[in-house]
C-alpha cells in the first residue's frame, strides 16, 4: 500500500485523491521516441522476460529438475534388470533416450505459458505494441532454451554419476544436446498452436501430454522395438522421436552417420515450417 | 514515428463496424466519430460489445466489416502505425503478474526502442507518477486492485499515446483509487490525448466524458453529450431515498398517488424516482411522505439521470442484472 492515510498533498487534482497532478503531467507529456528496434531485439526483450519469470518463480523449475533425476533413476533401475540383464548396459543405452523424453516432455510449458499469458491478458498488452508480431513467441521459445540445457545439464550429470560413457566424448554429448534442442525448438512450434487454440492453460497441458506419450513411449527410447507387433514397429519407424533419439545416440557414442542427423535436421525443418507459419497465423487472427 | 503531427479533426472514426462470434452478433454496426482531444465514454451493460469494438479499434481484433481509423490510420491496413500511437488498459490488456513493477514497465520500453538505461529511466519516471515508487520492486500479484490499475496505465503511457483506450477502467476499484484513475485521465486529456473509455457506470460517463455512446445489443441507440441525453428523455425528475428501504412499497403508494405518473424503482432497493413536468409538481410530495410516515434519507430534483436515460432508450437499466427493471404503474 502506498500510504493511504497521508493528507491531501499539494498539487493534488482533488481532495482525496493521491495523485499528484505535477509529476504525472511531465511523466505523460508528449516526448520523442525512440527508433523502433530490430526484429531480433524485440524477440530477445521477449526472452528476457522469460528469465525474469524463471528468477521470480523459481518453482517452474522443480519440473525441470526434478523429472529428469526421477525418469532416469526410474527407468535405469526399473528396466535393466529386465531389458537389458544388467543396469550398467541399459543406461549405455537409455540415458540419450531419456534426455530426449525429459526435454520433449518440458515443451508443453511453451504452450502452456503462452495460454496462460492469453488468459491474463499480458498477450492482449503486446499485441496493441508495435513491435516484430512472432516476437513474443520466439522470444518464449528462447528463454526455453535455457530450461531445455539446464534439464540437460542435470539428466547427464546423474547419467555420468551412474556410469554413463559417452564414446563420442564431449563433442559428440555436446551435438547431441545440440541436436535435441533444434528439435525441441521445432516440436514447440505444435504446442504454440494449441496454446493459441485452447481455452485454458490445462487444457493445452492435457492435450500436450496426449500428444507426446505416444511420441515419447511407443519410440526407440526404452527398448529396441523389434520384439513389438509390426503396427507398432510402423509407428515407431515413422515417429521422428525414434530417428532423434538414434541420432543423438549415435552422436553421443560417437558412430552418427551423416544421414541419421542430416535426417533429424529435416524433421526439424518440416515441423516448423508447418507450426511456425500456423502459429502465426493464429496468432494475428486469435480473436 | 512519421510526420504525424498535423493535427486531425477526428482522432477515432468508425463506419459501420461489425463482429460476429459464431452466430452471436457482437457487434452489429458501430459508427463512432471522436473529436481529437476529448473524452468519449461507451457506456452500456456488460456483453453489449463495448469491449469487442475497442479490441476492433485497437488492432485486436479484425472487423468482419466496416472500417475505422485512428489518427487517420486504417486498423486493419496501417495497424503498425495504429499501434504506435494508441495505449490500451483494460481487462484485456494486463501486465505480466510475475515480473515487478519495474520489471513490467522496463520490458515495454524495451520493446518500443528503450535502451536499457532510458527504460529504467522511463520507469522510474511513471511509477514515481503513478505513485507506486514503493512498490516498484515488488511483483505486480502483491498489488492491490487499484495499484494495479495504475500500473495497467502506466504501462499504456511508456510512450504518451496520442489516443488511449480505457476499457472499464475503474470497474471493481474503491472510491479513492477511482477518483486516481480519474484524476490520470483529466490530465491525459488536458495535455491533448484522446480517450476513449467504455464503462458501465454512468456517473462514470456524466462525470469525465465530453460525448457519450450508449450501446445496447452491438448497436449505438443514442449518441451525445450528457446533457443532450438527459434532455432528450425530457423533463426533470424528482428521486427519494429511504432510510429504510423495508418502507418502499409504502413510499411507491405515496409517490404516485402525489405526483400522479409512474413511479421508478431504482436498482438501489432504498431508491425511487418519477419523471415530472415541473419541479412545482413535486412540492407535496413531501409533506405527503411524512404524514404517511415513510422516513426519508435524501430528496433530490433534478435532470434525470443516465440510468433513466438507459432506461427509457432501451427498457432495462444499464446495471441491471434483470428482475430489477419492473416498473409499477
Amino acid at each position: 500500500m502506498s500510504a493511504p492515510d497521508t493528507a491531501t498533498r499539494q498539487g493534488t487534482a482533488r481532495p482525496g485523491s493521491e495523485i499528484e497532478v505535477n509529476p504525472l503531467r511531465a511523466a505523460i507529456a508528449p516526448r520523442e521516441r525512440p527508433a523502433r528496434p530490430s526484429a531480433v531485439a524485440n524477440a530477445f526483450t521477449f526472452g528476457w522476460r522469460a528469465l525474469l519469470k524463471i528468477k521470480h518463480v523459481p518453482e517452474q523449475l522443480f519440473d525441470v529438475t526434478l523429472t529428469p533425476i526421477i525418469f532416469t533413476l526410474m527407468f535405469t533401475y526399473l528396466f535393466g534388470g529386465a531389458i537389458a540383464g544388467d543396469v550398467g548396459t541399459y543406461l549405455q543405452f537409455l540415458l540419450p533416450g531419456i534426455l530426449v523424453q525429459t526435454v520433449l516432455i518440458i515443451t508443453v510449458y511453451t504452450g502452456f505459458t503462452l495460454n496462460t499469458d492469453i488468459t491474463k491478458g499480458v498477450f492482449d498488452r503486446f499485441r496493441s505494441l508495435p513491435v516484430w508480431r512472432p516476437s513474443p513467441v520466439v522470444g518464449a521459445l528462447l528463454g526455453d532454451t535455457v530450461r531445455y540445457s539446464l534439464a540437460s545439464t542435470i539428466t547427464l550429470g546423474l547419467g555420468f554419476l551412474l556410469g554413463f560413457r559417452a564414446g563420442g566424448g564431449i563433442v559428440g554429448v555436446l551435438l547431441g544436446v545440440g541436436l535435441l534442442l533444434v528439435f525441441a525448438f521445432s516440436i514447440s512450434w505444435i504446442f504454440t498452436s494449441l496454446g493459441l487454440v485452447m481455452r485454458s492453460p490445462n487444457a493445452v497441458m492435457g492435450t500436450s501430454m496426449m500428444i507426446l506419450m505416444p511420441l515419447t513411449f511407443a519410440s526407440n527410447i526404452f527398448a529396441d522395438p523389434s520384439t513389438t507387433p509390426s503396427f507398432l514397429q510402423t509407428w515407431v519407424g515413422i515417429n521422428p522421436v525414434s530417428d532423434l533419439v538414434t541420432a543423438v545416440r549415435g552422436l553421443m557414442a560417437g558412430t552418427a552417420s551423416f544421414s541419421q542427423v542430416a535426417w533429424v535436421l529435416v524433421a526439424s525443418a518440416v515441423i516448423t515450417a508447418i507450426g511456425a507459419p500456423v502459429t502465426m497465423h493464429l496468432y494475428r487472427t486469435r480473436t | 514515428m512519421t510526420t504525424e503531427l498535423a493535427v486531425e479533426a477526428l482522432a477515432v472514426e468508425a463506419h459501420g463496424l461489425v463482429k460476429h462470434f459464431g452466430t452471436t452478433k457482437a457487434v452489429d454496426g458501430i459508427d463512432l466519430a471522436i473529436p481529437t482531444g476529448t473524452v468519449y465514454g461507451v457506456l452500456g451493460p456488460n456483453g453489449a460489445g463495448k469491449t469487442t469494438a475497442v479490441r476492433m479499434l485497437g488492432t485486436l481484433l479484425r472487423p468482419d466489416a466496416g472500417t475505422a481509423t485512428v489518427l487517420g490510420h486504417d486498423v486493419r491496413h496501417d495497424a503498425d502505425a495504429v499501434r504506435g500511437l494508441i495505449g490500451l488498459t483494460g481487462q484485456f490488456a494486463s501486465v505480466d503478474e510475475d515480473l515487478t513493477g519495474t520489471e513490467n514497465i522496463v520490458l515495454i520500453a524495451r520493446l518500443y526502442g528503450f535502451s536499457r538505461g532510458a527504460a529504467r529511466a522511463r520507469a522510474a519516471e511513471l511509477l514515481s507518477a503513478f505513485e507506486l515508487d514503493e512498490a516498484a520492486d515488488r511483483p505486480v500479484k502483491t498489488f492491490s486492485g487499484g495499484m494495479h490499475r495504475r500500473i495497467d496505465l502506466a504501462a499504456s503511457m511508456v510512450i504518451s499515446p496520442r489516443v488511449l483506450f480505457l476499457d472499464e477502467p475503474t470497474t471493481g476499484l474503491d472510491p479513492r483509487s477511482r477518483n486516481q484513475v480519474w484524476d490520470i485521465i483529466r490530465v491525459l486529456v488536458d495535455d491533448g490525448a484522446t480517450v476513449l473509455l467504455t464503462t458501465q457506470y454512468l456517473e462514470e460517463a456524466d462525470l469525465l466524458a465530453d460525448r457519450i455512446a450508449v450501446i445496447d445489443h452491438g448497436k449505438v441507440i443514442a449518441e451525445g453529450t450528457a446533457t443532450e441525453l438527459k434532455a432528450s428523455v425530457g423533463s426533470s425528475s424528482v428521486h427519494l431515498r429511504l432510510a429504510d428501504a423495508g418502507q418502499r412499497t409504502l413510499a411507491h403508494q405515496v409517490m404516485s398517488r402525489t405526483l400522479g405518473v409512474p413511479v421508478l424503482l431504482a436498482t438501489d432497493t432504498s431508491a425511487l424516482s418519477a419523471r415530472i413536468t415541473s419541479a412545482r409538481d413535486a412540492q407535496d410530495l413531501l409533506p405527503q411522505l411524512f404524514h404517511a410516515g415513510v422516513e426519508v434519507a435524501e430528496i433530490s430534483l433534478g435532470q434525470p439521470s443516465l440510468d433513466e436515460v438507459f432506461l427509457s432508450l432501451t427498457g432495462h437499466h444499464a446495471e441491471a442484472t434483470d428482475d430489477a427493471t419492473e416498473e409499477v404503474a
